[in-house]
């Protein structure tokens, strides 16, 4: 009984956790972005302009919810549903600590890709009913960019999976014991972190939305809540990713000192930071060059990075 | 066709231009000053200058001046060559040495040809830091304001007034550097195209004073195409309005009618549309003897509704002044036969015998081209200057028989104005002029006879049969004015275009049938003649196609209590007829409703009044005396609830029909029913492309596309401004967007194009300058002569005129300012309209002892009037002239036969009454 | 690639620099002199008005919301009977300042023009008309134009000549 107590406890503390990072998080990137544009950012309501997010909140609550008159509609009010529902879902598997994770899957690694999958279809049906030459570009590029990318972020992992020789993230992190991945698989990471930015359509690698020649790509036609769960779902995909970079290559909970919580979170931020920061530096490609530097440069880079750890997986044994 | 060569290009340019003609026509632009395409060359202000080629080979050239150059076979001229550029820029910055900083403060601003032809030769800056010279202005009346400082001495002017338009009263003046452009002292110009100076002079030298009071620059005014409505002649103008007030007319140019002038009648008639006598509001009383009082729209339309129950006892009375448009819709309202044309028994008669002659007879009634190409006229009985201002301008311009010849002799082109006139010196041209009294046509021609109507109309049979015998011969001829028609008849011969010229004026259908008789003698032999015949008002030809009966027959209806309601259109019955028989008619009806859109003696006869659109608010259509049907479209928004007369006719005509047709309260949709029901009307369908017509799927805006203050004028009621209004009728839009291509001929809006801020933007809308618009000229003729027919002549010849033992013969004179009652409600107008007096002949004053200034007695028709004398020594004995429709005359019916006693004798030297010496009549001859 | 690294680094150098908002409105910002914010009308040195009417600034406002009226007072003076400007149009551009050949119009760094009524954002000459000549104040265009006006007779303005006679012969 107390089992099954502690299990949703678990279940609503993730979702509580996970909510409530990407709900600061439309404050974290506003004052981030700020910062390094020598800025203030929203300071203005509440300390530090913290209860912005209850502004933000209240605002997007109350909006005027508009379904163009053109649309699909049940397919329009699906859409956003999906994508914010596919970026919750991973977070069963994360290994926060030792003990405290939604679910322990032996084949965790796989479940992610499966769900990260799942999530562009939420783009593309978003840009498909909404019947306008804009979201439908954004949907389309969705499509192939995120199809794209999953390729690499599959190949990416499997360096990490040969090494620790499991699926399982709980393994996977009690395997860095001694060594983080991000050292032997550095080439894995940097493919994983890229195509990271990618699936969650993050700028650099927003073109799917790219507002200066589609207007907002896939959710132009989006207003009020549905737009707000689009926004959020893109916040929960950034702390999704953050997360499984931690727990892949940098050791999850492991640290000293400080409990295994804190360093897990510690590590999470450290890069939804990143994140921003690409977004404080790098423009946007064009689509054409993201679609090459995927095939071009990506694909044969993580292929030898497997081919070499392979070997040296082979050899040791 | 000649082939130029422009800058190493081939060019085909029509025979008989010159250069610059030729390159404005070609679209090159050419800058100008003295040039005019209708003054011709003089090559007085060095700007046109090219550089003209010996051959292919010739490398140096030499400048000449574009204008005075012909564009003959094989010449090899260069525009853009840099030493004639930097000529032209020389020669205007010369010109700028001397002219104001007064750009801001100058009404001309914003369409100056001055100001483009700077910008085109790019001058931009002043090097000149030295004083300016600068002149006194003068006072030259109420219409045309004067500011010297700006003169760059193009002579312009001086060429228009004294030579085109025949003034005097306005010369270049004083010497060398001093010239200036005025008169010799402050007055009134006496010229009655002087307006036209505002449009000639290439800057701010001549402005419209009346468009001063209410100032708006050309960019911002909302322009539309309209028709003048205050002579027969249907010039075509333009309206501007701005803050929903009318604030300008201009001149629109049309080939086959006016061309590049109006009178100033046309030009500045039109204030009456924001008059104070303007009716904006539904008028009804509650019973005969109440007052009238203000009545919300729908309430006028009840009442009105009740009133004409009882259809088949409505008569309705038409206007000529009102458009085709609202005379139908009244026709439609009370049927055919109970439709009168609301003209006087004369106006009637003479309207129905016109027409007749120009539908059934071979002679072509001309348009005002024709009548500038001709080259002979005989005037008959027709004081053209006042009734059909235009006309007599057209008039002047004859062709000379001299100049004709000379362009063979010595090989010197039309337009070589100056030249031309050297050798013509001061012979008149064939222009002969039979009129009652003096008319300002008279020092343009070359004989003058001056006699009572049917004397007049002696000569002209009496020239008929000189032409051609088979006309009848005139008993008791006396021999000078044999001899006059022997003259006459010989140069009418002699013309290859010769035209005659009569009308209404003299109220004499003898007069008219003489002036048939001599064009069709002619067209007998085989000489095309012209045969102008000059109605009064602006739809008097459409109102005569129309057909109905005059207004005693109107009044017969009711005093035959045929009819109890009368809905009277657009009209002052009380000028047509007597006002007792105007007052014995309307008390016989139980209920009259005027639809009118200014206030006169009817409205205290009225029992409801709707308030009508005038032309400005209003699209519609006019006939004019050539038989040319023209559309004339709305330019503002009327008030709350003035609307065309038309839509209130057709509103009145809903509830009886219980069908609502939405065509016909839609212009597109009254015209077709109009072209359906009446067949000679047809071609009014063509003649303006229909409310459904899209230019690259846009309408044509009414306003420019600098147009300003869309989101402040209204701004002071309302911060967020109202949708464009929208027009239901006609193809152009109440803004500025729209399409900016070259509209229809009858839908330019405005004269405009790049570079071209000014008038003169007009040579881009013509397909050869000074000739047709693009796509043609607008307007179509509904009547068109019998080519080839023979009808018989006119027999009744009049006996000779004989004073009656001491009483005189009153004939109408007429005043181009005062005699038509809309200008004459205008402010500048009425400054210069004549005061009312009678015209008496000096050895008739002398029988009775009456000297000029006396107040004298008439007494006709059992009418009596009481006017000061001015002694006309022009006037043959035995005949006294009365002015036609001044305002305050009591409507006289005329000619007729009246006596004449002293009642009031003033000492001598009395000083005139206002306006001498201006509007015409006799009161202007010098 | 180094360039992305490079950039990276300096980006993240901004971390330490100092931020460069002014904090309005609890700091006002002092605003250049040629700032672009309320239009107003001024006066020239003998305090009449300056603006002649001349309809540039309202043909040239690319958002049109300039209307005024001209009129003329007896001795010949142009000046505007009404000129309003619709201030929740005007993008405060500028281009009427440039436009007005009297330095009538003049935009001034007063940019604190909120109102919670749009309608009060619509200014009529007495809103608009200061009492002094603004940036420029030696300017008098009447000085420098060719036309009479009252206390300014023909030949009185700067560099003109006294007014031809015209009777004369004389060269």
């Amino acid at each position: 009984m107390s089992d099954v107590v502690l299990h949703l406890l678990t279940i609503v503390g993730v979702l509580a956790a996970a909510l409530t990072i990407a709900a600061g998080l439309i404050w974290g990137e506003r004052r981030l972005l700020a910062l390094w544009q020598d800025r203030y950012g929203p300071n203005r309501v509440g300390p530090f302009g913290l209860l912005q997010v209850v502004a933000d909140i209240i605002k997007i609550f109350t909006k005027e919810d508009w379904i163009p008159p053109f649309a699909d509609r049940a397919v329009f009010v699906l859409a956003p549903g999906i994508v914010f529902a596919a970026g919750l879902m991973v977070f069963a598997i994360l290994p926060v600590t030792p003990g405290i994770a939604v679910v322990r899957l032996n084949v965790g690694v796989l479940y992610f890709l499966a769900i990260s999958s799942l999530g562009a279809y939420g783009v593309v049906l978003a840009g498909w009913s909404s019947s306008s030459k804009y979201s439908l570009l954004g949907g389309m590029r969705a499509a192939a960019q995120v199809l794209t990318y999953e390729v690499f972020m599959g190949l990416s992992l499997m360096g990490v999976v040969m090494i620790a020789g499991s699926f399982d993230l709980g393994r996977i992190v009690e395997a860095q014991k001694n060594l983080w991945f991000c050292v032997p698989q550095f080439f894995g990471l940097l493919v994983f972190f890229m195509a990271g930015l990618a699936e969650a359509h993050r700028s650099p690698f927003d073109l799917p939305e790219s507002d200066s020649e589609l207007v907002a790509g896939y959710h132009s036609e989006y207003s009020g809540m549905k737009f707000g769960m689009f926004f959020v779902g893109e916040y929960l995909s950034i702390t999704v990713i953050s997360a499984l970079i931690a727990t892949l290559f940098f050791g999850g909970w492991l640290g000293p000192v400080l409990p295994p919580v804190v360093w897990f979170m510690l590590k999470t931020f450290v890069f939804i930071g990143g994140f921003i920061l690409m977004r404080a530096t790098l423009p946007r490609p064009r689509y054409d060059q993201l679609m090459a530097l995927g095939w071009k440069l990506l694909l044969p880079l993580t292929l030898l990075n497997l081919l070499i750890t392979g070997a040296i997986v082979l050899a040791a044994r | 066709m000649a082939v130029i060569y422009i800058d190493n290009r081939p060019y085909t340019v029509k025979d008989g231009q010159n250069l610059l003609q030729a390159c404005l026509g070609l679209g090159f632009d050419v800058p100008y000053f003295c040039w005019h395409p209708a003054l011709g060359s003089v090559g007085a202000c060095r700007q046109c200058a090219v550089k003209q080629f010996k051959d292919e080979h010739d490398t140096r050239g030499k400048i000449v001046m574009s204008c005075m150059t012909p564009a003959a076979d094989g010449v090899r001229i260069s525009i853009d060559d840099p030493e004639v550029r930097e000529f032209r820029a020389s020669v205007i910055e010369w010109m700028m040495i001397n002219h104001p900083h007064d750009c801001p403060v100058c009404d001309e601003g914003g369409e100056c040809h001055l100001q483009d032809m700077t910008v085109m030769t790019g001058h931009v800056h002043r090097e000149y830091n030295f004083p300016k010279r600068t002149f006194r202005n003068q006072n030259l009346g109420p219409l045309v304001n004067h500011e010297m400082n700006r003169c760059i001495h193009c002579y312009r002017c001086v060429r228009f007034y004294r030579q085109y338009a025949g003034g005097r009263d306005f010369d270049a003046l004083a010497a060398h550097d001093h010239v200036y452009f005025g008169r010799s002292e402050d007055g009134v110009l006496e010229n009655e195209f002087s307006g036209n100076l505002v449009e000639v002079c290439p800057t701010g030298v001549f402005t419209d004073k009346t468009l001063k009071r209410h100032y708006s620059r050309k960019w911002d005014l909302q322009t539309a195409p309209s028709i003048c409505v205050h002579c027969g002649l249907g010039c075509n103008t333009i309206a501007g309005s701005r803050y929903g007030q009318l604030r300008r007319i201009r001149n629109r140019y049309n080939g086959e009618v006016n061309g590049y002038f109006l009178c100033d009648r046309g030009r500045y008639g039109y204030e009456f549309v924001t008059g104070d006598s303007r009716i904006e509001q539904p008028l009804a009383r509650p019973e005969r003897s109440a007052a009238l009082e203000r009545v919300a729209r729908g309430e006028a339309l009840q009442r009105a509704a009740s009133f004409l129950r009882d259809r088949g006892r409505v008569i309705g009375i038409g206007s000529p002044r009102a458009s085709l448009e609202a005379n139908y819709a009244l026709r439609r309202l009370v049927g055919p036969d109970r439709f009168y044309l609301g003209v006087s028994t004369e106006d009637y008669r003479m309207t129905a015998a016109a027409l007749k002659i120009l539908q059934a007879g071979p002679a072509r009634s001309p348009s005002l081209k024709e009548v500038r190409m001709a080259d002979a006229a005989l005037v008959l009985g027709e004081d053209v200057t006042n009734t059909a201002p235009v006309l007599a301008l057209a008039l002047r311009q004859l062709v000379h028989p001299k100049a004709d010849a000379a362009a063979k002799t010595f090989d010197l082109p039309s337009w070589s104005d100056a030249a031309i006139r050297e050798l013509v010196q001061d012979e008149k041209e064939s222009l002969f002029l039979a009129t009652p009294a003096h008319t300002k046509l008279e020092d343009a021609a070359c004989q003058t006879y001056h006699a009572a109507p049917d004397n007049l109309a002696r000569l002209g049979f009496a020239v008929a049969h000189r032409i051609d015998p088979a006309s009848p011969a005139v008993p008791d001829l006396a021999e000078e004015v044999d001899r006059l028609a022997e003259e006459i008849a010989a140069a009418l011969v002699s013309a290859k275009r010769p035209l005659i010229v009569s009308g209404t004026g003299c109220c004499s259908e003898a007069m008219l049938q003489a002036a048939a008789n001599v064009a069709w003698a002619l067209c007998r032999r085989g000489n095309p003649a012209l045969l102008s015949l000059v109605l009064p008002e602006a739809n008097s030809i459409g109102l005569g196609l129309m057909g109905g009966g005059d207004l005693q027959s109107a009044f017969q209806a009711l005093r035959e209590e045929r009819a109890d309601t009368v809905v009277v259109l657009e009209n002052d019955l009380y000028r047509r007829e007597s006002a007792a028989a105007v007052d014995a008619a309307l008390q016989l009806a139980k209920h009259v409703i005027l639809i009118d859109h200014t206030r006169h003696a009817m409205a205290e006869k009225a029992d409801l009044i709707l308030p009508a659109a005038t032309f400005a608010e209003e699209s519609g259509t006019l006939v004019n005396s050539e038989g040319r049907a023209q559309r004339y479209y709305q330019v503002l928004l009327p008030k709350a609830s003035v609307q065309p007369s038309w839509r209130w006719l057709g509103l009145l005509n809903e509830p009886a029909s219980g069908t609502a047709d939405e065509e016909l309260f839609k212009l597109d949709g009254i015209l077709a029913d109009i072209a359906g029901e009446l067949p000679q009307f047809r071609p009014i369908l063509e003649i303006a492309p229909p409310s459904g017509f899209r230019m690259m799927g846009q309408k044509v805006p009414r306003q420019s596309p600098r147009s300003s203050g869309r989101t402040a004028i209204d701004a002071k009621e309302n911060v967020s401004e109202p949708k464009p209004p929208e027009d239901p009728d006609s193809p152009l839009a109440f803004s500025m967007e729209g399409d900016e291509g070259l509209p229809p001929p009858a839908l330019i809006p405005r004269f405009w194009a790049p570079g071209w801020n000014s008038d003169q933007a007009v040579n881009k809308f013509q397909a050869e300058i000074g000739g047709a618009l693009r796509s043609g000229d607008p307007g179509k003729r509904l009547i068109e002569p019998q080519v080839g027919a023979q009808p018989d002549f006119f027999q009744t010849v009049p006996t000779v005129f004989e004073p009656h033992d001491g009483r005189l013969l009153l004939v109408p004179l007429y005043h181009i300012f005062g005699s038509e009652p809309l200008s004459a409600l205008s402010r500048g107008i009425a400054e210069l309209t004549s005061g009312r007096y009678v015209a008496l002949h000096p050895a008739d004053a002398a029988a009775q002892k009456i000297a000029e200034g006396d107040t004298v007695q008439l007494e006709l028709d059992g009418i009596s009037l009481e006017l000061p004398v001015k002694i006309a020594a022009s006037l043959p004995p035995g005949v006294a002239g009365l002015p036609s429709g001044l305002p305050g005359m009591e409507h006289v019916a005329l000619p007729s036969w009246c006596t004449v006693t002293t009642i009031l004798q003033t000492p001598p030297l009395a000083p005139p009454q206002n306006g001498e010496g201006v509007g015409g009549g006799v009161g202007a001859q010098s | 690639m180094l360039s992305i690294l490079k950039g990276i680094w300096v980006i993240l150098s901004h971390t330490f620099r100092r931020r460069v908002t002014v904090q309005y409105p609890d700091v006002q910002p002092i605003m250049p002199p040629r700032y672009r914010g309320r239009i107003v009308l001024t006066r020239d040195p003998s305090g009449a008005e300056r603006c002649v009417a001349c309809y540039l600034c309202s043909a040239v406002c690319p958002v049109e919301c300039i209307a005024l009226q001209a009129a003329e007072d007896e001795h010949g003076r142009r000046y505007p009977e009404f000129f309003r400007i619709n201030f929740s149009r005007c993008i405060f551009c500028g281009f009427c300042e440039d436009a007005c050949p009297t330095y009538a119009i003049q935009l001034t760094p007063d940019f604190e023009m909120g109102e919670y009524v749009r309608q009060n954002l619509v200014y009529e000459k007495e809103h608009l008309l200061i009492s002094g000549p603004g940036k420029y104040p030696g300017y008098d265009f009447y000085r420098m134009a060719g036309v009479a006006i009252g206390g300014k007779d023909k030949g009185e303005a700067e560099n003109e000549e006294p007014p031809v006679d015209v009777r004369s012969l004389m060269p």
